[in-house]
């Protein structure tokens, strides 16, 4: 009996080293567009296999109910990660997370019912990825839920940032009376529980739409560290090290995230765009009008040009008119004109979402530019053509210092030629300021949803 | 048991390589490698699991088995999306040769 005990503890020990392994070479192969797709398959085998040993795991019951609760929650979530549009991934990236830092919240919860047995270390590690995990889970239901449309607004009122504070004040406060032993019993763990989920929620409802991609991230990290530190409770070294490695290579994501929208973390979180955004309505004095275009025209400039960019953003992710584009685009490449993308790192909603929406219509991804390695080209572009995209795109960032986005870096849109811009409407963009952009003299506004513009354009082409 | 110092050892080469793997990746992978590494902690689910196997009492095993559900999710949530999202990551030799034929 004992042998056989000692053959599941060696088989799991080493299922759970190969797992960890699996996963840093997943990862590592999905830093790299050759080789991503391979990378969630090793990955996902490890994970298969650390979960399959640790059925083994000895001294266990509850086995119907593990089950059950894995089953049930597999099924949900393959139905709605399948079922889910390209559009809509994000959001669902927030709540699969947000779910694992519940699920550490969860641990450190019935581990500080069980009581007793753990020295104080391990019990401040316990308490804290307690901490950190329901965080995340509350932050990131809200962050689901702002994306997904269910809270409109960013919520904010005079002294948020002391309530915010006092909140996760309270909560550390109640998590070092349960390390220090003062606080036990049901109420106290519930009240720290509290404390950590209401600090969550206050933390991410004051962030606007166009931040949330950087919070997510932040949650995301967060929620890696929570595992991590659990993982030490625990003993568990696949948790420590997979936990950890998500936490430094979140935390990093969220960085680079952020620095491309040129603001710091503490930035994102402690001051909504807004505020800025507001102020700068007095500036009004932009000279030129706006000057609309019909779309056989276009149809006409692009078809007889060298050199297209194409600069997408959030309005063709919304009117799904990647596919259209995509078609546009193969019709003018036929035509011999060299097409370009060009891809802002904070086009969409997230860093790269607009890149998988364009691989989605099947944009081959050498075809897909940063950018860096864009910027340069713009001068040399018969037209550039602007699909739902406007803050990313607005020379003020670059010339105006009273702008609120004075010095994020931007797409040199007002360089190319020609500039025709597909917007739906005259109103502003995310940030709430006018772009100088469509006021220039090379710009030529084509009013509409971007799905039938685009669509009228090919119709245009054809028609040549 | 893993050693205190062993398990900061590991906490401090973990950070690192985490670190490491991200530090030269294109703007283009940034989501899916947020998917990626989101899915890579639903590995939470193993200790949920084993928080669930040794859970006592009503009260232990709504939340142990909380935390599976929830892990669980986490985990093949991830997996779905983040496989969905790579699966679209092709060059311009491999699919889209066939369907750039013009249609009649």
């Amino acid at each position: 009996m004992n042998t056989l005990l000692n053959h599941a503890d060696w088989l799991i020990k080493a299922s759970y080293f190969a797992a960890a392994f699996l996963f840093i070479f997943g990862l590592k192969r999905m830093s790299s567009p050759k080789t991503a797709r391979g990378g969630i398959l090793w990955a996902g085998a490890g994970m298969a296999l650390a979960t399959l040993v640790t059925f083994l795991y000895p001294g266990m019951h509850n086995y119907v109910l593990m089950l059950v609760a894995i089953i049930s929650s597999s099924i949900l979530a393959w139905y709605s990660g399948r079922k889910v549009a390209m559009t809509a991934m994000p959001q669902m990236v927030a709540l699969y997370n947000g779910m694992g830092g519940g699920a550490a919240a969860a641990i450190a919860a019935v581990e500080l019912f069980k009581g007793g047995a753990h020295d104080s270390i391990f019990m401040a590690l316990g308490v804290t990825g307690g901490l950190i995990g329901a965080v995340s889970f509350s932050g990131s239901l809200i962050a689901f839920a702002k994306l997904q449309g269910l809270i409109k607004r960013a919520w904010r009122f005079p002294g948020q940032q002391v309530v915010n504070l006092l909140c996760l004040l309270a909560a550390v406060a109640l998590g070092g009376l349960l390390v220090g032993g003062q606080l036990t019993g049901f109420g106290g763990i519930t009240a720290f529980f509290i404390a950590a989920l209401l600090f969550g929620i206050l933390m991410a409802v004051p962030i606007g739409g166009a931040d949330m991609p950087v919070v997510i991230s932040l949650f995301n990290a967060l929620t890696g560290l929570a595992v991590a530190f659990e993982g030490f409770v625990l003993n568990n070294a696949a948790m420590i090290i997979a936990g950890t490695v998500v936490g430094a290579a979140g935390t990093l994501l969220t960085q680079l995230m952020a620095r491309a929208m040129n603001r710091s973390i503490g930035n994102v979180l402690f001051s909504g765009f807004g505020d800025t955004g507001a102020a700068g309505d007095a500036q009004g004095e932009i000279t030129g009008s706006l000057k609309p275009i019909e779309a056989s025209d276009v149809a006409v400039m692009l078809a007889y040009a060298e050199k297209v960019i194409v600069v997408p953003g959030y309005g063709l992710a919304v009117a799904q008119a990647q596919h259209k584009v995509w078609e546009l685009c193969q019709k003018l490449v036929e035509r011999g004109v060299k097409v370009k993308f060009a891809i802002h790192p904070v086009a969409g909603r997230m860093p790269g979402h607009m890149n998988v929406l364009l691989a989605e219509a099947g944009v081959p991804y050498d075809l897909i530019f940063d950018l860096d390695e864009i910027n340069n080209d713009f001068s040399t572009a018969d037209a550039a053509l602007v699909i739902g995209a406007n803050d990313v795109v607005n020379p003020d960032a670059r010339s105006r210092k009273d702008s609120p986005i004075y010095g994020m870096p931007i797409l040199n849109v007002d360089q190319a030629k020609n500039a025709i811009v597909i917007k739906r409407g005259q109103g502003r963009g995310f940030s709430g300021i006018e772009n100088a952009l469509f006021y220039a003299d090379n710009t030529r506004m084509l009013y509409g949803d971007a799905q039938d513009a685009v669509g009228k354009l090919i119709q245009g082409l054809k028609e040549l | 048991m893993i050693d205190g110092f062993i398990a900061l050892y590991i906490f401090m080469l973990a950070a690192f390589t985490g670190y490491e793997v991200i530090a030269r990746v294109p703007v283009i992978l940034h989501t899916p490698l947020m998917s990626g590494s989101n899915f890579v902690h639903g590995i939470v689910l193993v200790g949920a699991m084993v928080v669930l196997g040794q859970a006592d009492g009503v009260l232990e095993q709504t939340i142990g088995f909380i935390g599976v559900f929830l892990a669980a999710g986490n985990a093949v949530g991830g997996y779905v999306v983040t496989e969905r999202m790579l699966e679209m990551f092709r060059t311009s030799g491999t699919k889209t040769k066939n369907k750039a034929e013009p249609a009649p």
